[in-house]
């Protein structure tokens, strides 16, 4: 463990640097290619540096309008499902944290249950059409409010601290309310945090709930307006599969399609670094049994 | 994949311990332990377990009119259907296919990446590698799926590109069930590789530093600690992840597929979740739908708890 470099160490770092350019190189190759023009795209497609910024990609896909609707769209589900699941998660995890709580595997059983078993694509389906959600963002947030997963991480973070703390707010007559928002909320800020990052980014991505749920172009997602740039198509034509004649052919030139990447990438792309130990923990926190 | 057996509670010494009360009586002076609970096991009556309830309509001739109080009830014939189905069974092989090859060839890379990233001892270079290579799992399929379609295209495609400079045929990656599979292992490695190792490298975490430096001395060369010390201590986290990840072999994910899927690749790339999809809510065959997924999540459940029960007895700990 001294820090004398071996034949080895090298090699390890010759297959290290591989793995950074194999992850960041389609970034870089996207970014280059969005600020160029087709031809310069066909001249060399593995550039990893635009070859004159060319922004009529970015001047095309921001000037339209359903970009503008489908972001907002985005950030409002991102935010709402967050917010709210946040909300659940305590709400179930802080009884369940309590070493004391009668009937607690009973409840856990029921939970967990659902992580198991699941009715399946149309009983979903028929519920949120009876529920009158079909064709509203809230189909796509009342979908995600609460995780068995997460809420069992957040419930084993919370047995963590000390049970004399609620003791004593108790004692002093505190409410299971005070206890639950005064004194166990602040000391689980970093299991919220971290809840709360996975929650927003998964949002942030779902793909398959908008597929499902949306219809009109005014409640699109931002996935469902990538869909549409990338495929080039109408939804008709993605009946059989991915609209298959019009793919090699693309409707879109392809820098454009590339502006659109970059434009849903750049904010996990910006705040990624800030909040990647999040992640990690998180990761740490679900893995790692005690 | 948790499971909660039985909770046992031990109370640790001069903890004070209120004495039993009647079941009653506690409720009565917890009330608002278990109000606090009523949101979420309301949420989950309504989202979860009603839809439960919903695969009635595997047994029925479903109108989305008439609704599910209202539809035909036609027994076991959707089932019937599906057995015949030619179809099914393509759809059942291709998800199981799709799902080992990605086990066997993406499970290893983890792997191999938290051993190797084990012995940098340059932590910033180690933290950067880490950063860098779990950033792919925060991008959506979408995403990926864009830049696959583009890299892959026939006529100007990347990859393409480079086969035609070095002499050789363009070849159509997408149109042809050939690549398809091929194509998903490798997106998923891209994908997951980084995220999957810090599993590993938390197990490394773990191991005593000393066994480390008495290997040294002893004149262990590197390959032999890791051959000896790194692999065997993180062995039961290898192989419980393995075992449940078996128990997902049914499970391809909808968004993985479904924008890289065309009629010509149709024939390997159909999969339990986009064909209950397409014949669900696009061709309107409800029943037969929920039949589909009725099936495919009858069997999920079963796979999962065997591996979990197995991952249990092998690994002394399920990991979830």
């Amino acid at each position: 463990m001294k820090n004398k470099l071996y034949f080895f160490d090298y090699v390890n770092f010759v297959l290290m640097g591989l793995v950074i350019v194999i992850t960041l190189y389609p970034f870089l190759n996207v970014f280059a290619i969005s600020f160029s023009s087709y031809a310069e795209y066909l001249e060399n497609p593995l550039r990893i540096w635009p070859a004159s910024w060319a922004l009529g990609a970015y001047r095309d896909i921001l000037g339209r309008s359903t970009l503008w609707s489908s972001y907002g769209n985005t950030i409002f589900v991102a935010l709402a499902t967050t917010v709210i699941a946040l909300f659940m998660y305590l709400l179930t995890a802080y009884p369940l944290s309590r070493k004391d709580l009668r009937g607690k595997s009973g409840i856990m059983t029921f939970i967990v249950f659902t992580m198991m078993f699941n009715g399946g694509l149309i009983p979903t389906f028929y519920l949120i059409r009876s529920l009158h959600l079909y064709n509203t963002l809230w189909a796509l947030i009342f979908t995600m409010l609460f995780s068995a997963y997460n809420v069992t991480l957040m419930k084993n973070f919370m047995e963590s601290i000390p049970d004399s703390l609620v003791e004593a707010a108790r004692i002093d007559g505190a409410s299971e309310f005070y206890i639950l928002f005064r004194i166990m909320a602040p000391l689980s800020k970093a299991i919220i945090a971290t809840l709360a990052m996975f929650v927003a980014v998964g949002q942030w991505n779902a793909y398959a709930s908008s597929i499902y749920y949306i219809k009109d172009s005014s409640k699109w997602t931002l996935a469902l307006f990538l869909r549409e740039i990338i495929l080039g198509s109408s939804i008709q034509n993605v009946v059989s599969g991915a609209g298959e004649d019009l793919m090699e052919e693309t409707v879109e030139p392809i820098t454009m399609q590339y502006a659109a990447l970059i434009i849903t990438v750049v904010p996990i792309l910006v705040v990624y670094p800030f909040v990647q130990k999040y992640f990690v923990k998180g990761m740490m926190v679900g893995s790692v049994k005690e | 994949m948790s499971k909660q057996k039985k909770v046992q509670v031990t109370y640790p010494e001069g903890v004070y311990v209120a004495p039993k009360k009647s079941l009653l009586k506690y409720i009565a002076t917890n009330k608002w332990l278990y109000i606090l609970l009523l949101p979420g096991l309301l949420y989950l009556l309504v989202y979860n377990y009603l839809p439960m309830f919903g695969v009635v309509i595997a047994f029925q001739d479903f109108n989305m009119v008439k609704g599910i109080f209202h539809s035909d009830f036609i027994g076991w014939e959707n089932f019937a259907l599906l057995f015949q189905e030619q179809r099914f069974y393509e759809v059942f092989a291709n998800s199981v296919i799709l799902s080992f090859y990605n086990l066997i060839f993406g499970f290893p890379i983890p792997v191999i990446l938290a051993v190797l990233l084990n012995e940098i001892k340059q932590d910033l270079f180690k933290r950067f590698v880490q950063t860098v290579s779990y950033l792919p799992y925060f991008i959506s399929w979408v995403v990926v799926s864009g830049m696959l379609l583009q890299y892959l295209s026939q006529s100007d495609g990347m990859v393409n590109f480079i086969i035609e400079k070095l002499g050789g045929e363009k070849l159509p990656f997408l149109m042809s069930p050939k690549y398809f599979r091929g194509i998903i292992v490798v997106a998923n490695m891209w994908k997951g590789a980084g995220w999957g190792s810090i599993i590993y490298l938390a197990a490394m975490s773990n191991l005593d530093q000393q066994v480390y430096e008495a290997a040294l001395i002893d004149g262990a060369n590197r390959f032999q600690r890791m051959r000896y010390i790194t692999i065997p201590g993180i062995m039961s986290t290898i192989i419980t992840v393995l075992i449940l990840n078996m128990g997902t072999i049914m499970n391809n994910g909808f968004e993985q597929i479904f924008m890289l899927q065309n009629s010509m690749n149709l024939e390997v790339s159909e999969v339990f979740e986009t064909y209950t999809y397409k014949q669900g809510l696009m061709l309107g065959n409800f029943g037969y739908s929920t039949a589909v997924g009725l099936f495919k999540s009858v069997v999920s459940f079963f796979l999962v708890m065997t591996t979990n029960f197995i991952a249990r007895k092998v690994g002394q700990k399920g990991l979830w």
